[in-house]
């Protein structure tokens, strides 16, 4: 095994590994403290606008008969589709043990986490009367009456708090041999919150056992849960009769450009903590190339789809369909349906090129392009369908007001808000899985000098002795 | 059931387009629109606006989109083929087609619209979160949601007299749409009962039938075999359920259709195609 090939340098001391993850928690510099005040002006502007639209009404929103969604919808649906590559990192790659997602699963997990509590407001928020939300739960009423369980936003409801609560206790407990790590380190009020969260770790053997037991089981419970959440969001599109919408492959395509999404989005976050916590030695170059790898087969399989889409419809000869879909490429939002073909299916091919792959100020700017990509993408499932369906007297192009943009502006607020509080409380580097991976390295490299060693010593002196091995 | 039973009688477990709705109705209230005799004038959309409280709206929002005119009239110019000179509009009344299969109902995530045994798609305004899914899934894209608050400034004193006491006025945040007069079917059925007879066609008909100056529109129920409606129906040829109805193009007099009708959400109202001089 080559150093070029290496995940990470095996000789990196454990004490080292606790310092330098420690070390990021340290109190927050300046740079951190405007990005905070930052963020929270951004989610001040979406809370004004919000109380501005909860008191005059969705007309603000610039919505009209057409189009009764929009950028609302379109939002939640990037949110959403962001949540996906945090459990893929954690679970699916858990699962199929790759080492590599070790030292970065962690702040993937809690984009996921975070990103879910994001794309939770907007069902809320694009409601008319969400002071009557509470109706869409199917709690005991003296009435007797119950949710409409065909619709699918009630099914969105339960997927969403399903995972939302599944996926936030899966970060909790995979934390917790570091929550012991901080508590032994930590003084005061945190060393107390730490200590809580640890739940009474202490590192023995039947502790282990059972944490890998639970961790593994989480990670099986997780997996099908994502596929289902994203599915049951693509079928608030995929169950209308709506042209664009009533596709039968919306669910896997959702599924795929939720993927592509939240893997852009980790790579993003992946370079923003590589240079602003000096995370050089963890987040290696590596390892970044296995996630751009991950990141270019999944947006393959996102073009792959849309390709898909497009053939049945032109082939499908369904009127509305196909008239939409002409509309779509050459109507009044060609422009954005352009780029989002370009950001989602020509752009991730930068990521082919080792050369591009290694160079870091080149993959932020593709990381973004690709997230903007696929963010213009849920809004060209939700408007133009909206803007030119079967009636042609009420077609109607909308960008929305400026309202809405402000809590859509105001939502990375909150997303960046709750990822830096995150870093700052909590390791964004998990510990113990990278001692694990510098000790398993560590043991496979001797094991291969030995077997190195012996090899040409049987070559050498053991010539002729095949049964001995059979024996 | 076994798998082999299945594999044998596929056919019939094969199912088409499911039929909608109720399978026992009391009454199937529906229309008959003859675009021949529609002129445009809009009196059915003054008529409804009086009604049914609507909100008035104000010229910049009706521009953005957002007026609430449960009956619109809408206006299709017919431009010249080359064969034919220019036509000028042509005119479609459109409002709630009470479909059979309404694809608005299922969904609603409250349950606030429903089918009644009358063949409405009724609206409970109370229940509506609005959500808005239903009208996002109305092909005809009639459903009209109450974007703000009209009530200040569409009735200020004393306007607020003329508001019709038989149903509410609605408040921002609610989805609401044509229901066919349902106050008036309610006033027609309690009088029937007590005077203790069957509803009959001539009790009642719905604002717009009662303005349109050139009786285009018909209301009635089509399970009374003898009311005006299903005697169009019948005319023309047009009947409910899914999409079979195909017009022979030889016969010029069956003008009956209903729009979106391929789609098969079973529409409630059929519309008669308006037949052009040239043509004839």
């Amino acid at each position: 095994m080559e150093i070029k090939d290496k995940i990470i340098d095996e000789n990196l001391g454990w004490q080292r590994i606790n310092e330098d993850v420690i070390r990021s928690m340290d109190a927050p510099g300046k740079y951190y403290w405007i990005t905070f005040a930052v963020c929270i002006a951004m989610v001040l502007c979406a809370v004004a606008a919000e109380i501005y639209q909860y008191r005059m009404g969705m007309g603000t929103v610039g919505l009209n008969n057409p189009h009764m969604w929009d950028m609302y919808i379109a939002t939640f649906v990037f949110w959403i589709g962001m949540s996906h590559a945090g459990t893929l990192l954690s679970a699916i790659l858990h699962i199929i043990h790759a080492q590599w997602r070790k030292p970065i699963y962690r702040f993937a997990e809690a984009m996921t986490t975070f990103s879910l509590m994001t794309a939770g407001f907007f069902p809320m928020i694009h409601l008319g009367r969400v002071w009557n939300l509470y109706w869409v739960l199917p709690y005991v009423s003296d009435r007797g009456i119950w949710p409409n369980f065909r619709s699918p936003l009630v099914w969105d409801a339960f997927a969403i708090s399903t995972y939302l609560s599944a996926s936030a206790l899966f970060l909790v407990i995979g934390m917790i041999p570091d929550m012991a790590i901080l508590r032994d380190h930590a003084k005061g009020w945190r060393r107390k919150a730490y200590g809580i969260l640890a739940l009474g770790w202490r590192g023995d053997d039947r502790q282990w056992r059972v944490f890998r037991k639970t961790y593994m089981l989480m990670a099986c419970f997780l997996i099908p849960l994502a596929v289902s959440v994203h599915s049951i969001v693509s079928s608030d599109f995929a169950m209308s009769i709506m042209p664009g919408w009533h596709v039968t492959t919306f669910p896997p395509y959702f599924v795929a450009g939720a993927l592509y999404s939240g893997c852009a989005a980790i790579m993003t976050l992946f370079i923003i903590l590589r240079y602003f916590f000096r995370m050089e030695e963890y987040m290696t170059l590596n390892i970044m190339e296995k996630t751009c790898k991950l990141t270019f087969a999944i947006a393959m399989v996102w073009s792959y789809l849309n390709i898909i889409e497009f053939a049945s419809t032109w082939y499908g000869h369904n009127t509305y369909d196909k008239e939409l879909l002409i509309n779509k490429a050459n109507g009044p939002y060609a422009h954005i349906f352009w780029l989002m073909l370009f950001c989602g299916s020509v752009a991730p091919f930068a990521l082919a090129f080792q050369k591009l792959r290694r160079h870091m100020p080149t993959m932020f700017a593709v990381s973004l392009i690709l997230q903007l990509g696929m963010f213009v993408e849920r809004w060209m499932i939700v408007a133009p369908t909206l803007s030119m369906a079967h009636n042609p007297h009420q077609w109607d192009v909308l960008y929305g007001s400026i309202i809405e943009w402000a809590i859509v502006f105001g939502s990375f607020g909150w997303f960046s808000l709750l990822f830096l509080v995150f870093v700052k409380l909590f390791p964004s580097v998990s510990m113990y899985e990278v001692k694990e991976l510098t000790f398993h390295l560590k043991h496979e490299m001797e094991e291969e000098k030995e077997a190195a060693a012996t090899s040409s010593k049987s070559k050498a002196g053991a010539v002729g002795k095949p049964g001995l091995e059979g024996a | 059931m076994s798998l082999k039973n299945i594999l044998e009688n596929f056919s019939d477990f094969r199912r088409d387009a499911e039929v909608g709705g109720h399978h026992d109705y009391e009454h199937r209230w529906a229309m008959s629109i003859d675009l021949n005799l529609c002129i445009g004038c809009n009196a059915c959309s003054t008529a409804c606006y009086a009604e049914n409280n609507l909100g008035i709206v104000g010229k910049e929002k009706f521009e953005k989109g957002q007026a609430m005119h449960w009956l619109r009239v809408e206006r299709y110019w017919d431009e010249t083929d080359g064969e034919f000179p220019e036509q000028g509009a042509s005119f479609v009344p459109m409002m709630c087609q009470q479909c059979g299969a309404a694809t608005c109902e299922p969904v609603c995530p409250v349950a606030a619209t429903y089918h009644t045994p009358d063949g409405l798609n009724a609206q409970v305004y109370n229940r509506c979160i609005g959500s808005r899914y239903c009208s996002n899934n109305c092909p005809f894209r009639v459903r009209y949601f109450n974007f703000w608050s009209y009530y200040e400034q569409s009735w200020p004193e004393p306007l607020n007299q003329q508001l019709n006491p038989d149903l509410s006025v609605r408040d921002k945040g609610v989805m609401e749409k044509c229901t066919f007069c349902v106050q008036r079917i309610r006033t027609a059925k309690d009088t029937a009962q007590r005077e203790k007879r069957q509803l009959q066609d001539q009790d009642f008909v719905t604002a717009c039938a009662q303005a349109c100056p050139t009786n285009a529109i018909t209301f009635g129920d089509t399970l009374d075999p003898n009311s005006k409606v299903s005697k169009a129906w019948r005319k023309h040829q047009v009947e409910r359920g899914p999409y079979t109805h195909k017009k022979p193009k030889e016969n010029a007099e069956l003008r009956g259709y209903r729009v979106f009708e391929e789609l098969n959400v079973d529409p409630s109202i059929m519309y008669l195609e308006r037949v052009r001089e040239t043509e004839v």
